[in-house]
């Protein structure tokens, strides 16, 4: 079958709820072993476009295959591929985490011993051997959510949908879940990733797509994505702050355009090629100043997609304040309403 | 992070067998039983508030309606056995609900196991609840004087009875619970329905001090028909015509709601 070199795909998926159109028209594939992170703020349609690739939903057009089966005809089969983990996916609170993974094992048609068997290895392989007799309502965030994620692996899938896995975890916790994340694609598993966190779509994805009003807007590679929307920058903080006028007119002279100041005390300015760093170099050190910053960085995620929707996103340091605003998750805010679930 | 492996044969491909609604259906009925055996407070419903109920009943209002306690308490427990039973068929809405919104049911539905397997699955493990609730209400009953007046039997056809009934009844709850939103929202709604069906039949009075027109909803209430089977199988008098009413009736409830309740389920879930 030829679809079969894609893990999944997606071709011109519509979705309407009442007079919500949650999608309109989304496309999305990923080879087989890769992550494809699906970016996108809340009430993008991420979560529906999951649900449809996971036969929960089933689209209005358009057409989705898993392995190169078809989501509607052979969702059983489907079902049998896939693992589901996620903001609409969870464990029953009232068990204990073994009690789930036997129940899901079940499911699977596993013997009792085995069912117990692969619950045992699952609760061992994410650190959750200590609570595996405790009821899921007692665990934490992260603990839930290597909980939720070793449900989705009973059946040893081939392609795992995690929908917004790190959603309200903290940096420690999220970090946790990233290297769950790497070692199931060392496995082999092929993985849709959907998240609102640039940072995460950037840390773990092979491909991306943004998606927006139930379009996607854009797909790539992190680094195609940051080409296509700007380039690469130039990024100098001197030493004295008292130089930084001084420093701007160097760049403008070498980028032909004016700087900007993303950070207090630091300079900024899109150039066209690498050769530009050796040239800025030359005639910072024949102005005799000093710097404490100096590199060619292609532009974040953020500003990626500021240039592909025309909105900011929250806290990505326009602000002087928000200094450490490279620790938290970055999170895309609109003022629209929640996503559209059925 | 070490890998996991699993034992030979594990693989679900592989693991393929006969009836699988039944084998699903009965591992999620299993889950019920879990949840309870985590939570024992959830059969609270089933069994101190009958036990409450009881005492209520046949001490304060049993003396004002059948003369003495001891003869309200041989004509009214077997209908408290039926209106508990009841009222606890209606709370698997509230518990679909529930889980639809918390995502369980998602899980459920992303694997490969038949679309109604956690619907009746749930249906099946509410009939413990059932059981239970017969078996605290009968025994209380046994200990404050109670007796039988048939043979067990009997006594065990009209349990039988009361759970088919209850189970086709249960369908309606799934109904709403599929089409309201919120749990609490399908609690109050199940009840409301329940206060008219329980309260307005033969349970705790009988039929002939009934003003006409509240007489003319009695007859027709199926819940009557189940009282006075359940009640005659256990106390003595008439069985064959009550209970194929009831029968009757459950049928045409389980034909009616079962379909809504699984075209509903199918939609919203």
């Amino acid at each position: 079958m030829s679809t079969a070199t894609y893990a999944f795909e997606a071709e011109g998926l519509v979705k309407r709820f009442g007079d919500t159109l949650a999608l309109d028209g989304v496309s999305l594939a990923a080879p087989r072993g890769s992550v494809l992170g699906v970016l996108g703020p809340n009430g993008a349609g991420k979560t529906t476009a999951v649900r449809i690739l996971a036969t929960l939903l089933r689209a209005d057009a358009g057409r989705a295959s898993v392995l190169g089966m078809d989501v509607v005809r052979d969702a059983a089969e489907v079902r049998r591929a896939i693992g589901l983990t996620g903001q609409y996916a969870s464990v029953d609170e009232d068990l204990t985490g073994t009690e789930n993974l036997v129940l899901i094992g079940r499911l699977l048609d596993l013997s009792r011993a085995d069912a117990r068997a692969t619950a045992r290895a699952l609760l061992e392989r994410f650190d959750l051997t200590e609570a595996a007799d405790r009821v899921a309502k007692t665990y934490s965030g992260g603990m839930r959510r290597r909980l939720d994620l070793a449900a989705s692996l009973v059946g040893r899938p081939a392609i795992i949908y995690l929908d917004e896995p790190t959603t309200g975890l903290d940096p420690a916790k999220r970090d946790d879940v990233w290297q769950i994340v790497r070692g199931l694609v060392d496995d082999g598993v092929t993985v849709l990733l959907t998240t609102q966190y640039l940072e995460e779509a950037d840390a773990l994805a092979d491909e991306i797509s943004v998606i927006d009003h139930g379009r996607v807007i854009a797909h790539g590679t992190p680094a195609e994505l940051k080409h296509r929307v700007g380039g690469q920058s130039l990024v100098v903080r001197p030493r004295d702050p008292a130089h930084l006028a001084e420093v701007a007119r160097i760049l403008a002279r070498v980028a032909r355009r004016e700087p900007d100041s993303p950070r207090r005390g630091v300079l900024s300015v899109p150039v066209a090629s690498d050769a530009a760093l050796g040239d800025v170099v030359g005639r910072l050190g024949a102005a005799g100043i000093a710097v404490t910053e100096l590199s060619l960085s292609l532009p974040s995620l953020d500003s990626v997609f500021f240039q592909l929707t025309g909105r900011r996103t929250a806290g990505d340091g326009e602000d002087d304040e928000d200094a450490d605003a490279g620790q938290a998750p970055t999170v895309i805010t609109t003022p629209r309403s929640e996503e559209a679930v059925a | 992070m070490t890998a996991v492996t699993l034992p030979p044969g594990a693989d679900p491909a592989l693991g393929v067998r006969p009836f699988p609604l039944v084998r699903h259906s009965l591992s999620l009925a299993y889950r019920t039983i879990l949840r309870i055996r985590r939570t024992p407070e959830q059969l609270f419903d089933v069994t101190f508030q009958p036990i409450i109920f009881i005492v209520l009943f046949v001490y304060l209002f049993g003396g004002a309606i059948a003369g003495s306690t001891q003869a309200y308490l041989q004509y009214v427990l077997p209908a408290l056995m039926v209106q508990t039973v009841l009222f606890s068929s209606m709370t698997i809405g509230v518990n679909l609900n529930s889980d639809i919104g918390k995502g369980v049911f998602d899980r459920f539905r992303s694997l490969p196991i038949p679309r109604s397997a956690p619907l009746v699955g749930a249906v099946l493990g509410d009939v413990v609840r059932y059981l239970v609730s017969i078996v605290v209400i009968i025994g209380f009953g046994y200990a404050i004087g109670f007796r039988v007046q048939t043979d067990p039997a009997r006594t065990a056809l009209a349990a039988l009875v009361l759970v088919v009934f209850s189970l086709c009844l249960c369908w309606v709850s799934v109904l709403i619970g599929m089409l309201v939103r919120d749990p609490g929202a399908v609690q109050g709604i199940s009840f409301m329905l329940m206060f008219p069906l329980t309260f307005g039949s033969n349970m705790f009075v009988p039929v002939e001090t009934m003003p006409g027109w509240l007489q003319a909803w009695v007859h027709v209430n199926p819940v009557t028909h189940l009282t006075e089977t359940v009640r005659s199988l256990m106390i003595g008098g008439p069985v064959v015509w009550p209970l194929a009413q009831t029968l009757l009736w459950s049928a045409a409830i389980l034909a009616v709601f079962a379909p809504l309740a699984v075209r509903a389920y199918r939609r919203r879930a």
